[in-house]
């Protein structure tokens, strides 16, 4: 008997198998872009259509004026900015102190190590509202409440989830170049700089993409410690958007969709880093 | 615990390593650089982690509203929390009652749309991409479109159901209907789980399943004897995970139904917050955070205890 071709083995029950499997993504597919094609349109509706019932699935005309309005309805220039000065700083604490960890974690020996690492994994459990009440006290006493330094300061301590990613990746790192730069006299420090950070540049994109998207997305600690309008991040001043001008749909989508922007590009640009940083810690943001 | 200064000057000094060598001073020398890279983590576990746990529970035991000093009232805090306080069982209720339902569901699903993610379809990564799309964009801007998506008269929700000639419920502004909704909402962002069992189901060798179609394995029997058990480490590992962040639910109980209607969405964390910074009622909340710490670790405990009932580890003798 001659092995029939690998097209030929393709049974009906096979294809059809598949087609099915192609119908039912394509339907996941259409349920989940409905609600983000609902915002558009929605963001896209001059005033008198957006509560219009039934609703129209297509504006008609096209508006664009939600934008600006809605922009400039509260100061949404001015919350991205507060966001991205906090995004940047975190970002920065949270690659200088993590690399440090990790590395210490990936290379050396020492005594009280193996329980150490149990204790990171540990405190990646930890919920936030456990320690919210002291630290708040804490912050409020040394007079940082209604200001950025509650949100920016802890990163510069390290971050669980990123001091075990950089671990793992740092662990697949040939120990050959370090040891070379050890030879040639090189400190750890130095060797951490000329060695170990060149290589690992897909492994601090990640961590510096999940930093800025977890301050991007951060709630509960501003809404605690921001008290001032003009030091807002984005998402509180989305949330106070919401609660103060309810009835404004079309800005709110239009707000919504300006938010949701700088995480949705950088989503497309580094899919992968996203996706193999998922994977390595299962983390999840807020 | 020994935790040396941070200082870094030590290690800048250009002390030539022998690589690998342990001999005594090296051992010293390697102990010493080791605590201080992880300094700045060890300082962050004593400032921000263990040293805030301990006082969360010195303060537990304290009437404190920051304004006036902190008074010692021993249990009273806890004894009111499980005796005089009805808004503490509505918002524990609501939590598990979501737990219970989210849980599951968030399994299920994700799996099985990472199983569909993992057949030969044209255009995969594509679908991969919508899926995943939803969770990772801000959480009060996911929440502040489902709010319109679920609009009792002109939401999309409501007009879907319309076509098919069912009224839909007022979903967030009716008590029997607000957590369902979130429900439904959260499920969106299912992605999460799917990339994480996707990159498991494709850890899985293909010589097992080839195997197991020569013995005649249908594809029910191949899930159940083979996808299954080696996802089981996965799937112990996301349940952890999943339960003790649906614990923590805030976001949105806070922005999209504020608790209510009638405290139907009180979620815990909602609730504790309220206590905290609503009311400063300082020790209350403490005594709220604590008790919800020792509800996830127990949780957290019972499914690590069973786990070597289910979960399946390679290179392990069952």
């Amino acid at each position: 008997m001659t092995p029939p071709s690998p097209w030929q083995s393709q049974s009906i029950r096979q294809r059809t198998g598949r087609a099915l499997g192609v119908i039912a993504a394509l339907a996941v597919a259409v349920l989940f872009l409905l609600p983000l094609f609902w915002m558009v349109t929605s963001s896209l509706k001059p005033d008198y259509q957006v509560l219009e019932s039934p609703p129209r699935w297509l504006p008609h005309p096209i508006v664009w004026s939600n934008y600006p309005e809605a922009l400039t309805y509260v100061p949404f220039g001015r919350y991205a900015l507060n966001t991205l000065f906090i995004a940047v700083l975190v970002i920065l604490g949270h690659v200088l102190s993590c690399t440090l960890v990790a590395y210490g974690f990936a290379r050396f020996r020492a005594p009280g190590k193996g329980f150490l690492f149990l204790v990171l994994l540990a405190t990646m459990m930890l919920p936030y509202p456990v320690t919210m009440v002291p630290l708040y006290i804490v912050f409020s006493r040394i007079g940082w409440v209604n200001s950025f330094w509650p949100l920016i300061v802890p990163a510069f301590l390290g971050n669980p989830f990123y001091i075990f990613l950089l671990r793992q990746f740092f662990l697949t790192l040939p120990p050959d170049l370090e040891d070379a730069a050890r030879v040639d006299g090189a400190s750890t420090l130095q060797t951490i700089w000329h060695v170990i950070l060149p290589a690992s540049r897909p492994a601090m994109a990640t961590v510096a993409i999940f930093s800025f998207q977890a301050v991007w997305n951060d709630f509960l600690p501003p809404l605690i410690y921001l008290h001032d309008q003009t030091k807002y991040t984005i998402s509180l001043g989305l949330s106070f958007f919401r609660s103060t001008y309810d009835v404004k749909w079309g800005y709110l989508m239009a707000a919504s969709l300006v938010t949701m922007l700088p995480v949705v590009l950088l989503f497309f640009f580094a899919q992968r880093l996203f996706i193999q940083g998922i994977t390595l810690t299962g983390m999840k943001e807020g | 615990m020994a935790v040396p200064s941070p200082k870094t000057e030590s290690l800048r000094s250009p002390q030539a390593l022998p690589p690998r060598a342990r001999t005594g001073s090296f051992a010293r020398h390697e102990t010493v650089t080791f605590y201080l890279l992880i300094a700045p983590w060890l300082l962050g576990l004593l400032l921000l982690v263990l040293g805030p746990m301990l006082a969360s529970l010195g303060i537990s035991f304290t009437k404190w509203d920051l304004l006036s000093p902190a008074r010692f009232i021993g249990l009273d805090n806890y004894e009111r929390l499980f005796t005089r306080d009805p808004l503490f069982w509505q918002s524990l209720k609501v939590t598990a009652v979501y737990t219970i339902f989210y849980v599951p569901i968030e399994l299920a699903g994700a799996l099985l749309l990472a199983m569909l993610m993992n057949q030969k379809i044209r255009g995969v990564s594509v679908f991969r991409t919508i899926y995943y799309l939803p969770s990772v964009l801000p959480a009060v801007a996911f929440i502040v479109v489902w709010i319109w998506v679920l609009h009792p008269d002109v939401g999309l929700i409501n007009t879907l159901l319309s076509y098919i000639g069912v009224e839909g419920p007022r979903w967030l502004a009716n008590p029997d209907w607000a957590l369902p909704a979130l429900l439904m909402m959260s499920l969106w962002g299912l992605g999460r789980g799917m990339v994480i069992y996707l990159a498991s189901l494709q850890g899985i060798p293909k010589h097992l399943y080839e195997a197991a179609a020569i013995d005649g394995a249908n594809g029910w029997q191949c899930f159940r004897k083979i996808t299954l058990p080696l996802l089981t480490p996965t799937i112990f590992f996301n349940l952890v995970l999943s339960i003790i962040s649906t614990f923590q639910t805030f976001t949105s109980a806070f922005v999209a139904t504020n608790g209510g209607p009638l405290d139907s969405t009180l979620f815990y964390v909602l609730y504790l917050y309220r206590q905290a910074f609503q009311y400063f009622n300082m020790g209350y909340a403490s005594a709220l955070a604590w008790v919800l710490f020792v509800i996830i670790l127990v949780l957290t405990l019972i499914i690590v205890r069973t786990s070597d009932r289910w979960v399946y580890y390679e290179g392990e003798r069952r």
